[in-house]
């Protein structure tokens, strides 16, 4: 038996060597995806970081409130403000019209008289607590109050923008201006309490701080490459299904898959054949992207894989990962009838247990329903597992309810491909 | 509507017995009855007094099998097919090598041992099919149509080779639409129809049998009429 799985091994690397398109799927692509996709995101993470985006900002306020909001965009390295366009001063009309056509990405429109309307909403607050406390001068007449509208910061976004990025600027802009409301609360409680000479503190007194990680006393920082070499290595190994699937079909079209069943084999022989010979695959593909990830990701301005110590782990994530693509494939392979059929229905699996998985979007973000279905989806446990181990350090016991997953998946497909291959086959 | 229907037949080691019928009489289907491939849905039958049911990997190491389909793989060379499908049989080492050197020799094949299939003509493609199946010298041997689509000189050698295969012991059955090479080559023949046999014995007995036959294609025509047999 043994010597028949060993031949079975030779003729599929046999096969493989002489099919230059399935060689390109196999090693190639998932070479230039990695490449790609960690060049994308990595430039992507220095657009909001390192460069600045132009907003466009309409100031209709000319108050003190309007100033700050001016100076805080400046110093958040972030964002560089345009107030004209063309030499003209930009209006609200300008700034939508240009925002929407996408020239901008973001306009902030600061409605008129916002300084003064703040500053006396906040007065009239601040009288109201510090008369209700008695420490108003009792010979002082009190004259109706004015009602005071509330104001309106309006923000236009192309609308190409992505949500992620509309949530942290709506985010950022509300924190700015709640700012500026509280400074202006302290202000006037100092100007009531005629106490202008105390100099209150105005700094946040509640800060927050990100704890990095630490190994071996030195902080692993995660960055784009950490995050994206495992979820495109992952992708890239559940694609061994299309060429494996393929692989099956082709014998079954071509004849050989008849004649097999005719010799003194069991279909079991040629199914660890292949098993054997697509998880060398698997493992090479895995070892090709690390070694890019670590000395050519360097060269290209990307930051390096941090795989310092976690090799041995990340390579029994992948070989495990690459036993649930297998059985995948194998299961595939078995049922469709054409290459038409497994083709294009492997890759679009893929691409779904990819996204279900949390390749693109992390689990987390997904709604409830899509968490619960995540979570049964292969690609999510090898995800996690490689994760768990580059970016949790957790130890091997820890990754170990994940491994055994993606091998009970791999014997879950495999022996039903095989229990389908029996019932067709005839004695 | 079934594809054989109370088919009844002996075939005595040694024999090369013909399987003879027009196109969907149910030839491929009882040959792919004995091969394993396909299960009856009555009826039984043993190979050399083995049953499938009980013995199906025994049968399946004293029977060879030529599919009608090149079953080979096109980019692999003759030699590594060989040597695959040999290692099959359990053949290895020195003993499947040089198998695999004295069969592509005897049909002509040895100087293109290493070139890849799919390179190779029709007519060699079907020798390298029938290499395939008797590499590790079956008792039985299967054939179906091995003579299909092939040059007049490829059809001679696969013929002669498997006149050598029969007198060194091994019992061929197989299927063709020649009825003249049938006829020249077969010690017993079935004229299948409709899934039934109409007649069985030898070519010669056949021909006498049968009123005005001069050979075998009268007996056939006799049996089973003139009218087209297509089928979809």
């Amino acid at each position: 038996m043994i010597y028949k799985i060993w031949m079975s091994v030779v003729k599929e690397f046999l096969l493989l060597k002489r099919d230059l398109g399935g060689l390109i799927i196999l090693f190639v692509m998932p070479l230039v995806l990695v490449i790609t996709v960690t060049l994308i995101q990595d430039s992507t993470f220095k657009a909001v970081t390192d460069s600045k985006i132009q907003i466009l900002i309409v100031d209709n306020d000319k108050g003190s409130v309007a100033k700050t909001v001016f100076e805080n965009l400046e110093k958040s390295n972030l964002f560089t403000v345009v107030t004209q366009i063309d030499n003209k001063p930009v209006t609200e009309e300008i700034a939508k019209e240009n925002v929407y056509k996408g020239k901008f990405q973001l306009a902030i429109v600061i409605p008129e008289n916002l300084s003064s309307d703040l500053q006396a909403k906040v007065d009239q607050n601040v009288e109201k607590i510090v008369s209700n406390l008695g420490l108003t001068d009792s010979t002082a007449t009190t004259e109706p109050q004015r009602i005071i509208k509330e104001k309106e910061v309006k923000l236009y976004f192309d609308p190409a923008v992505q949500m992620s990025f509309k949530n942290a600027v709506m985010s950022s802009i509300d924190k700015m201006i709640s700012q500026i409301e509280t400074k202006s609360i302290y202000s006037t409680f100092q100007k009531q309490l005629g106490e202008e000479t105390i100099d209150f503190e105005q700094k946040s007194f509640i800060s927050f701080k990100e704890i990095i990680p630490r190994i071996n006393n030195k902080e692993v920082r995660p960055n784009s490459t950490q995050h994206n070499v495992p979820a495109w290595t992952l992708f890239a190994i559940f694609f061994i299904v299309i060429p494996l699937s393929i692989n099956i079909v082709k014998e079954k079209s071509q004849g050989t898959f008849v004649r097999l069943r005719t010799n003194p084999v069991s279909n079991l022989v040629v199914i660890i054949g292949k098993t054997i010979t697509y998880s060398i695959i698997c493992m090479i593909q895995f070892y090709m992207m690390v070694a890019v990830a670590v000395f050519l990701f360097p060269s290209i301005g990307l930051p390096s894989l941090n795989i310092e110590g976690h090799l041995l782990m990340t390579s029994v994530v992948a070989l495990f990962s690459g036993f649930a693509a297998i059985g995948f494939g194998i299961l595939l392979g078995t049922v469709a009838s054409t290459q038409e059929q497994s083709a294009p229905f492997g890759a679009t699996s893929v691409i779904i247990l990819a996204a279900v998985g949390g390749v693109w979007v992390p689990v987390f973000a997904m709604p409830k329903i899509m968490q619960f279905i995540a979570k049964s989806s292969p690609m999510n446990w090898g995800l996690e597992a490689f994760y768990d181990v580059l970016l949790r350090s957790v130890s091997f016991l820890e990754i170990i309810p994940e491994i055994s997953l993606l091998f009970l998946f791999f014997i879950i497909t495999t022996s039903i491909a095989l229990f389908y291959d029996k019932k067709k086959r005839a004695v | 509507m079934y594809s054989l229907n109370n088919v009844s037949l002996n075939i005595n080691e040694g024999q090369i017995f013909g399987l003879l019928g027009p196109n969907g009489a149910g030839k491929t289907t009882l040959i792919s009855m004995l091969c394993g491939l396909v299960k009856p849905t009555d009826g039984h039958f043993t190979i050399d007094g083995l049953d499938y049911q009980h013995h199906a990997s025994k049968i399946k190491k004293i029977i060879g099998v030529v599919p009608q389909e090149y079953a080979l793989y096109p980019t692999l060379t003759a030699r590594e097919n060989l040597h695959y499908f040999g290692s099959m049989y359990g053949l290895k080492g020195s003993v499947l090598k040089d198998k695999v050197i004295e069969a592509l020799d005897l049909l002509g094949l040895l100087k293109f041992a290493d070139k890849q299939v799919q390179t190779f003509s029709g007519g060699m493609k079907r020798r390298v099919n029938l290499i395939a199946g008797i590499l590790h010298q079956p008792k039985v041997l299967f054939l179906d149509e091995p003579t299909v689509g092939v040059d007049v000189h490829s059809k001679a050698a696969i013929i002669d080779y498997l006149k050598v295969l029969n007198q060194n012991g091994t019992t061929i059955i197989y299927t063709s639409h020649h009825l003249a090479e049938a006829e020249d080559f077969c010690s017993q023949i079935a004229i299948l129809d409709q899934g039934q046999i109409y007649a069985q014995a030898t070519p010669s007995a056949l021909i006498e049998a049968t009123k005005d036959a001069r050979n075998l294609e009268d007996v056939f025509i006799s049996l089973t009429g003139k009218a087209l047999r297509d089928d979809i």
